[in-house]
C-alpha cells in the first residue's frame, strides 16, 4: 500500500474514533457540544416535622427509589442531634432518623438533586404483588353507597373494553360532579381523597392498583404535600394514570416519591408528624450535571480520563490540550500561507504566555525582552565567549529582565505586567540567540520578518486557543485530537502551492 | 548591509498574487510539492548525512572522482588556538566553514593578509581573534542545524575562473544544477551583488542567471523578482554569458547522482581557472528559487524524467547529460 493511501487510511479512522468518541460523549452521557449549555437540576427538599414526646423518637421516611427518566445527581440529609442512618426495607429505601430523647418541634431534612433524562419513567415489568384486597363492603358500608359503587363499576366497565379504558371511564366518571352515584360515594368518604377512592373502586372489580407518590417539578414551589398517582396492573404490564384527568402515562414533570409502598413517613415517639416538600429549579452547566451523574455510573470513558486527574492537575492539563490546536495553526500557516517563524513551534509556546498574560500585555513584554535580550547579545558577541557559555548569559540576562520588568511595573502599578513569568526563559534566550545570529548573517529585515512572523502566528494561535468553542471542545472531548491528529496527516499530503508562492512565482506567469 | 527597507516589502506587495491554475500551468513546483512528491519519494533519509556533512561531501567525492576544493584541514574537536593558528600561519588565502553548516551560514572568506590582520572580499579586516571565534562558534553548533557540535573546515580558497569576474560583485558566483535521478534538469548562476552583501542567495538581492542546459549559455536574469538585462553593479550584459567547459559541468553534476545516491539533489559548482569545475557542496533540499531565475518551472521536467522506463534509468553519465542537453535546452521549453 503506498503511503498516501496509508495516510488517508489512517486519517480517515482517527477522524472517525474521534467523531464517535465525541457523538457518543454527547449523545449518551449528555456532554453538551456547545459552550454555555445549561441544564435544569431540580432541588428537592423533604421536611419532616413532628412534636416530639420526650422519650426515644424514631423518624422513618419513604427515599425515592431510582425513577428512569430522572437522575440524581446528589442527596443531602440534615440531622442534628438525631443518628441517621439509610436502610432497605421491603424493596423501599428508607431514611431512619433516632434519638434516645427528643422534645418539642423536631425538623428534619432530605435534600436531593435530580436532573430529568429523556426515556421512559418506569420500569417494566416491575415485581409488585398483584393481589387484590376486595373490600369488605359489607355492614359497615351504607347500602346505598354500596349499590353506587357497583353501578359506577358497571357502568364504566359497559363503555370499555379493556383495564386501561376501564380505568380511565372510571376516572373521567369520579370527576363529574354531575354523576349522583359519585357525589353520594364522596358524601360517604368524605375524608377521602380521590386517589383513595378510585382504589377502592378498582379493588371492587378485582383490578390490582396502588398509588405512587410523587411531586410535580415546578420552580419555586414551598410546603408542597405529596400528590398521588394510580397505578394499575393492566394483565401484563402497570399503567399510570392521571386521576384529575384519567389519562394514562406519568405526567411529564412527576417526580415519583413512592410507589406502591404503604406509609410515607412513620414516627415513632412523636406526633403531629408531617412531611412536606419544596422545589427549586437552578440551572446548572450541562458538563456538571454530565459530570456528575458519569462519577456516579463510574462510565469507563470518563473515569479513565483526565476528569479522573485532580482539579489542578486539570486546570494544566486544559492549557496541554490547547497545544495541539496551536501546532495545527502552525501547520495550516506554514504549510497553506508559507509564513517563516523563528523556531517552528516556538509561536505555539508564545500563544500560551499569552493565554496567560493577554494579549497586549504578553506582545509588550516579548518585544522588549527581545529588543533588550538582542542588545545585550550584540555585547555579549564582542566577548568571544563559547556558545554554550553566551547562551547562559543570555538565559540569565532574561531572568534578570523578567525580574526588573516585574518589579518596575509593578511599583507603577501595572499588575498586568507581572505575568511575565509565564514566558518560557530558555525559549526566549534561543529565540535572542538566533535573531541575533539572523541578524549578523541576513540582516535586520530578515530579523523583522521572522520576528514578526512567528508574533503573527503566535497571535493566530492564541487568537484560536482563546476561543470558547475551541477551549470547550479540547476539554470536554480529547477525543476530538483524535481527529485533529487525522486530519494534521492529510494536511501532511497537501502538495499544491502556498500563498507566498502564488507572490514568489508571479513572474514565471507573465 | 542589507538594509531594512520599506519599499522592498512594498515592492513585493505591489506585485500581487497570481492565481494557482496559472502557476500549475507553468509547471511551477512548490515547496509542499517539492517536499512530498520529490524529496520525500526520491531521497533516503539515510542518505542525507552525505550531503548534510561536507567534510563527508568531500570524501565521497574523492571516492567518486570528482573534484572538489582543497582541504587544508579539518577539526574534529574543539581545537586550540595554537593548532588553529599553526594551520593559518602559512596561508595566504583560504576559506573556514562549517561542516554542518545551512544556506551558507558561518563561511567566512580570507583573501589576504594586512600585516597581522586578515582581509575579507569587501576589504574589511578581521583579526585573528575573530578567526579563533568563529571557530570555536562553529564548533559550538552556531551554524549547523539543531545546535549539534560542529566540525570545522579549513579549504584552500578556489583560484575562480575569471570569466565571471564581470558578473559578479564582491563574492564569487557559483552555478546551481538541479539533478534528478542523474539527469540535470535546470541550472543557474548565482551572482552576488552589492545589495546582497556579497552572499550569493537570491532571496537577499543576488543575481540568479538562468543557464541554459543545452549551450551553458545566459537565457534569463533576475533580482528581487524582476527580470533583468545587465549586472546592476558591473552594468555587463547578460546575454554575452557563457559557462566555460559545460559539458565537464553537466558531467560532473550528474555523477553526483553516483556518489550521494540522492534521487533529488542540488550541486553548488564553481569553475577553477586551472581545475576546471569543482563541486563546493551537494544539497539534498535544493531551493526552487532556481525556476524564477530561469523562467520555467520545475515540473514538466522532472515529469518527464519520473516517466521513463526503468532500463532509461540505468544509462551513464554521458548518456544522461547528452539526454538533458537534447531535451532541455531553453529554445524547447
Amino acid at each position: 500500500m503506498s503511503p498516501r493511501a496509508q495516510v488517508y487510511i489512517l486519517a480517515v479512522l482517527f477522524a472517525l474514533m474521534g467523531a464517535g468518541l465525541t457523538i457518543y460523549k454527547n449523545r449518551e452521557l449528555g456532554f453538551p457540544l456547545l459552550p454555555g449549555e445549561y441544564r435544569t437540576v431540580w432541588t428537592i427538599e423533604a421536611k419532616v416535622r413532628f412534636n416530639a414526646d420526650g422519650g426515644p423518637a424514631k423518624a422513618s421516611l419513604t427515599l425515592p427509589r431510582e425513577q428512569r427518566n430522572m437522575e440524581v445527581l446528589g442527596e443531602t440529609f440534615s440531622s442534628s442531634g438525631f443518628g441517621f442512618n439509610i436502610i432497605r426495607a421491603d424493596d423501599e429505601y428508607r431514611a431512619v432518623w433516632s434519638r434516645r430523647e427528643a422534645s418539642g418541634s423536631q425538623s428534619l431534612f432530605y435534600q436531593l438533586d435530580v436532573h430529568q433524562t429523556p426515556g421512559a419513567p418506569l420500569e417494566q415489568p416491575l415485581d409488585l404483588s398483584t393481589e387484590v384486597d376486595k373490600p369488605f363492603l359489607g355492614a359497615r358500608e351504607q347500602e346505598a353507597v354500596r349499590q353506587a359503587i357497583y353501578s359506577m363499576v358497571e357502568s364504566a366497565h359497559e363503555r370499555s373494553s379493556d383495564t386501561k379504558t376501564f380505568t380511565t371511564q372510571l376516572l373521567t366518571a369520579l370527576g363529574d360532579t354531575r354523576n349522583q352515584d359519585r357525589n353520594l360515594i364522596f358524601g360517604y368518604y368524605k375524608d377521602r381523597s380521590l386517589v383513595d377512592v378510585a382504589l377502592l373502586m378498582l379493588s371492587a372489580a378485582e383490578i390490582p392498583a396502588h398509588r405512587i407518590r410523587g411531586l410535580y417539578l415546578e420552580d419555586d414551589r414551598r410546603r408542597l404535600d405529596p400528590e398521588d398517582l394510580l397505578e394499575v396492573y393492566d394483565g401484563k404490564r402497570w399503567v399510570v394514570f392521571e386521576p384529575r384527568t384519567g389519562s394514562p402515562g406519568v405526567p411529564r414533570n412527576f417526580f415519583i416519591w413512592q410507589r406502591g409502598g404503604k406509609s410515607l413517613l412513620d414516627v415513632e415517639g412523636g406526633s403531629d408528624s408531617r412531611v412536606t416538600f419544596s422545589v427549586i429549579a437552578n440551572d446548572v452547566p450541562a458538563r456538571d450535571v454530565a459530570m456528575l451523574s458519569t462519577s456516579n455510573e463510574k462510565e469507563a470513558l470518563v473515569d479513565f480520563s483526565i476528569y479522573s486527574l485532580p482539579i489542578e492537575q486539570q486546570s494544566i492539563f486544559k492549557l496541554i490540550l490547547l497545544v495541539p490546536v496551536g501546532a495545527l495553526v502552525v501547520v495550516l500557516l506554514r504549510v497553506f500561507v508559507g509564513i517563516r517563524t523563528s523556531g517552528t513551534f516556538m509561536p505555539v509556546l508564545l500563544a500560551i504566555a499569552f493565554i496567560e498574560t493577554r494579549l497586549l500585555t504578553g506582545l509588550a513584554i516579548f518585544v522588549l525582552i527581545l529588543v533588550l535580550g538582542l542588545w545585550v547579545r550584540f555585547y555579549l558577541s564582542r566577548l568571544n565567549l563559547l556558545l554554550v557559555a553566551r547562551i547562559a548569559a543570555v538565559v540569565v540576562t532574561v531572568v534578570i529582565l523578567m525580574a526588573a520588568i516585574s518589579v518596575v511595573s509593578y511599583k507603577l502599578g501595572i499588575e498586568q505586567a507581572l505575568t511575565v513569568t509565564f514566558f518560557p526563559m530558555i525559549i526566549l534566550a534561543w529565540t535572542i540567540e538566533r535573531m541575533s545570529i539572523v541578524w549578523e548573517e541576513d540582516g535586520p529585515y530578515e530579523v523583522v520578518v521572522q520576528s514578526g512572523g512567528s508574533l503573527l502566528v503566535a497571535v493566530l494561535a492564541y487568537w484560536v486557543m482563546t476561543n470558547s468553542y475551541i477551549e470547550h471542545w479540547t476539554f470536554n472531548f480529547p477525543e476530538l485530537l483524535l481527529a485533529l491528529l487525522g486530519f494534521i496527516l492529510i494536511v501532511g499530503n497537501y502538495t499544491g502551492y502556498r500563498l507566498g508562492e502564488l507572490m514568489r512565482f508571479r513572474q514565471l506567469v507573465r | 548591509m542589507n538594509a531594512f527597507s520599506l519599499s522592498r516589502i512594498g515592492a513585493k506587495l505591489r506585485g500581487g498574487l497570481v492565481s494557482p491554475l496559472a502557476l500549475r500551468r507553468m509547471g511551477v513546483l512548490g515547496m509542499n510539492a517539492r517536499n512530498v512528491n520529490y524529496i520525500a519519494r526520491y531521497n533516503e533519509r539515510r542518505l542525507y548525512p552525505v550531503v548534510d556533512d561536507k567534510l563527508n561531501t568531500k570524501r565521497a567525492a574523492r571516492r567518486a572522482g570528482i573534484a572538489v576544493p582543497e582541504l587544508i584541514a579539518a577539526f574534529e574537536t574543539q581545537p586550540s588556538r595554537s593548532r588553529v593558528m599553526e594551520v593559518i600561519e602559512p596561508l595566504w588565502k583560504f576559506v573556514i566553514k562549517p561542516a554542518r553548516g545551512s544556506g551558507g551560514k558561518g563561511i567566512l572568506v580570507v583573501v589576504g593578509r594586512n600585516g597581522p590582520n586578515y582581509v575579507k572580499p569587501s576589504g574589511a579586516e578581521v583579526t585573528a581573534m575573530d578567526i579563533l571565534r568563529h571557530v570555536s562558534n562553529i564548533h559550538s553548533g552556531l551554524y549547523s542545524l539543531g545546535g549539534k557540535p560542529d566540525r570545522v573546515m579549513i579549504e584552500a580558497l578556489v583560484d575562480f575562473d575569471p570569466v565571471f569576474d564581470n558578473y559578479s560583485f564582491e563574492g564569487v558566483p557559483d552555478i546551481r544544477v538541479i539533478v534528478f535521478r542523474g539527469f540535470p534538469v535546470m541550472a543557474m548562476l548565482r551572482c552576488s551583488t552589492h545589495s546582497s552583501d556579497g552572499k550569493a542567495n537570491l532571496h537577499q538581492g543576488a543575481v540568479g542567471v538562468g543557464i541554459d542546459l543545452a549551450s551553458g549559455k545566459s537565457c534569463h536574469a533576475v533580482q528581487n523578482g524582476l527580470r533583468i538585462n545587465r549586472h546592476p553593479d558591473t552594468e555587463m550584459p547578460f546575454d554575452k554569458l557563457q559557462v566555460p567547459g559545460w559539458r565537464d559541468l553537466l558531467r560532473l553534476a550528474a555523477s553526483c547522482y553516483e556518489m550521494t545516491g540522492l534521487g533529488y539533489l542540488g550541486c553548488d559548482i564553481v569553475l577553477d581557472r586551472r581545475r576546471g569545475p569543482l563541486l563546493l557542496e551537494a544539497n539534498a533540499r535544493p531551493g526552487l528559487a532556481i525556476q524564477i531565475a530561469n523562467g520555467v518551472g520545475l515540473r514538466s521536467r522532472l515529469r518527464l524524467i519520473e516517466k521513463m522506463d526503468i532500463e532509461d534509468l540505468e544509462r551513464n553519465v554521458e548518456e544522461r547529460v547528452a539526454y538533458s542537453v537534447q531535451q532541455f535546452s531553453a529554445a524547447e521549453s
